[in-house]
């Protein structure tokens, strides 16, 4: 457990002495919904139809712009092989930087979705679902994210790559986020979606880590 | 703890530490199952055309139109199989990845190689046929239904094995990372699946779906069988003769290969 | 002890080596050497449990978690040589305090630098601190990927002279270099293809 915390402690540090990792993949994508006002019109009505939508591109750009620096550079410097020799398992390792991935990307854009949610005309009720999904999608995309990074490490194919690989994976999420925060925007219960979501998070969390740390191991065997 | 012993399936029988069968062993290594499949494709290929002509002419020829969407209710006998066999592919793949990474066996890292674009290609036929099948019925190329977008999904899926296959040609540990994304996409088709049909039923259906007929005349599912057995066969076919030469491709340099006779 | 059958490798459809087989007792330090892409780099990384595409076995008996410093060096260019030895001891699963790993780096001369990044030190400095591992771990086996390269005439003495009390107190070494090494208890394999 010790070494999760490490891991956890190390990876933010790093972050934080090189902002630009975390800081260029959210205005990136901050940037690309910014122009959807611009490109079909700001009429509320319209904007308040697809803010959901609009929000959630935001949440998967984001993830997937930093996850593909999620193990780059360690496998470059060669600390990955650190971690796959050490003493320490390697899936608590593993569990760390996921964790410390989710904190600098998932839960930032977590936190700023009430912002968006006001810029595109989303009521209360929808806010507090768009946060409370967001809360609990973002983490999975993390998780399924990193068994995309891991597979694709050290094939010098960058970001498009893992995109191919895994956007098709976040679809059940996105679906049910977005009904979620449609739901609560109507006014209806949303209980069912918020189980939903939490049960997928759960089995992510069980074995998305696992897949990961087989794909570490697979791509430094190389 | 860590592993520090590590034995690898030979090709030669023997070397294997593993209790799998010795016919599955065999089989699994790339020179018994090159001469095994010499004799089947064949059998497999003559197959695959009887079934295939004899469909085609039945479904397109003499089965009933049907009494809402007519003669365009045809292009149900090539859409419909390339979708079921497609949707089979990925699973064959994703079994093929599990065995891969568990066994090491050589055939079926070839097996989840070539299986892929045959799989790509017939989802692409599913998809175009379900659009050209869409013009008359819905009156528009696409719909967003639920079959149509989950049958998009798997074309994406394969999308992504194809591409990973191919970052790196002849790589071993592509290969693995390979089976690793077949096996991930495998567990998440069922929840794909899942997610869209639920969604599609949220956005309100709109009239019917395609393949939905309350209930189907022997007239016309049996000709649809056929094809389906066709297009399963051509499956086999087409893949097995990818295989072959993808063995070749890897065992050119061995002596079984150079001292087959170049034709 | 460090036991090796059969071993057989092929890359990119080259045979690396083929039925190799050897022993590395405990106190004895292996160097393999060869031309260049004779493979050994990837023998040490088979031996450290890195690379999987091998036919043959590997056994290493008791000693698991081998100590092994590669090309790629296992720093943070962002993280001060300090942080970056007190995370390998982590990873390691060894405690240690700040003291040890200062004195770690003294013993390779770069008591000077604990607070540098290693990202704004010379090739050589960060072999250095790289190196310094070898003062700070416990690990019992060390397979070390050209220690040599990149240090100076006296960082060599320094490192001959902790391979040679390894060796003395038990340990296995497995290293390649292209350079002869003064050290007691050498065994020699070449490679050739």
């Amino acid at each position: 457990m010790r070494i999760i915390l490490l891991t956890v402690k190390r990876d933010l540090l790093l972050y934080f002495r090189k902002p630009g990792d975390i800081f260029n993949p959210l205005a990136f994508s901050l940037l690309v919904i910014s122009l959807f006002p611009l490109g079909v019109g700001p009429s509320a009505d319209i904007l308040g139809e697809i803010s959901a939508g609009i929000i959630w591109v935001a949440a998967l750009l984001t993830t997937l712009f930093s996850i593909d620096l999620m193990f780059k550079e360690d496998y470059e410097d060669g600390t990955l092989e650190q971690m796959i020799l050490g003493r320490e398992p390697l899936l608590l390792v593993v569990y760390g930087k996921i964790i410390a991935q989710w904190l600098v990307g998932g839960l930032v854009i977590t936190l700023l979705s009430p912002l968006l949610g006001m810029m595109f005309y989303v009521n209360t009720d929808g806010i507090l679902a768009t946060v409370l999904a967001l809360m609990l999608a973002t983490p999975t995309m993390t998780l399924i994210g990193s068994i995309g990074a891991a597979l694709t490490l050290g094939l010098n194919k960058g970001g498009v790559l893992i995109a191919i690989l895994i956007l098709p994976l976040y679809l059940p999420v996105l679906i049910l986020g977005v009904a979620m925060i449609d739901t609560a925007t109507a006014g209806d219960n949303y209980a069912g979606h918020v189980l939903w979501l939490a049960a997928i998070l759960a089995i992510s969390i069980g074995f998305a880590p696992l897949a990961t740390e087989q794909g570490i191991r697979i791509s430094l065997s190389e | 703890m860590k592993r520090m012993v590590n034995r690898k399936q030979k090709t030669e029988p023997g070397g294997c530490a593993l209790k799998m069968g010795n016919f599955f062993h065999r089989l699994g290594s790339p020179r018994p199952f090159y001469e095994l499949s010499g004799v089947v494709l064949p059998v497999a290929g003559v197959l695959t055309l009887i079934s295939l002509v004899v469909g085609s002419i039945w479904a397109l020829g003499f089965a009933p139109p049907d009494y809402q969407q007519g003669e365009s209710v045809r292009i149900m006998y090539i859409h419909v199989p390339s979708a079921i066999v497609a949707q089979s592919s990925y699973m064959m793949m994703g079994i093929a990845g599990v065995i891969f990474l568990i066994w090491r066996i050589k055939i079926a890292d070839i097996a989840l190689q070539c299986a892929a674009p045959i799989g790509a290609s017939l989802t692409f036929l599913a998809l175009v046929t379900g659009a050209i099948w869409g013009k008359p019925t819905w009156g528009a190329w696409w719909v967003w239904d639920a079959r149509l977008t989950s049958t998009l999904v798997l074309f994406f899926l394969f999308i992504g094995v194809i591409v990973l296959r191919s970052a790196k040609d002849g790589s071993e540990a592509v290969g693995r990372a390979t089976a690793m994304l077949a096996v991930v996409g495998l567990v998440n088709l069922p929840i794909i699946k899942f997610s869209v049909d639920w969604w599609f039923t949220l956005h309100q259906p709109s009239s019917f779906s395609l393949t939905e007929s309350p209930s189907m005349p022997a007239e016309m599912w049996l000709p649809l069988l056929v094809m389906v057995i066709g297009f399963y066969l051509f499956f086999f076919f087409t893949w097995m003769y990818r295989v072959r030469t993808e063995i070749l491709k890897r065992e050119h340099r061995s002596q079984w290969v150079r001292s087959i006779d170049d034709v | 002890m460090l036991q090796v059958n059969n071993l057989s490798c092929e890359r990119a459809n080259r045979e690396l080596f083929r039925n190799l087989s050897f022993e590395v007792s405990r106190g004895v330090a292996l160097r393999i050497h060869g031309l260049n892409g004779s493979g050994k780099t990837t023998l040490l990384r088979i031996l450290a449990g890195l690379y999987q595409e091998f036919e043959g076995d590997v056994d290493w008996g008791e000693e698991h978690y081998p100590l092994y410093i590669g090309h790629r060096r296992g720093l943070k260019a962002l993280m001060s040589a300090r942080e970056n030895l007190f995370w390998s001891a982590a990873i390691n699963g060894q405690k240690t305090k700040l003291s040890e790993v200062d004195e770690a780096l003294r013993q390779v001369s770069m008591g000077g630098y604990v607070d540098i990044a290693c990202g704004s030190m010379s090739e050589g400095q960060c072999g250095r601190v790289s190196l310094a591992r070898l003062f700070l771990l416990h690990n019992p086996v060390w397979i070390l990927d050209e220690p040599f390269n990149a240090i100076d005439s006296t960082g060599v003495q320094c490192l001959v002279e902790r391979i040679n009390k390894h060796l003395s107190s038990g340990g296995i070494l497995v290293l390649s270099s292209h350079v002869e090494v003064p050290l007691t208890n050498l065994q020699e394999l070449e490679l050739r293809y």
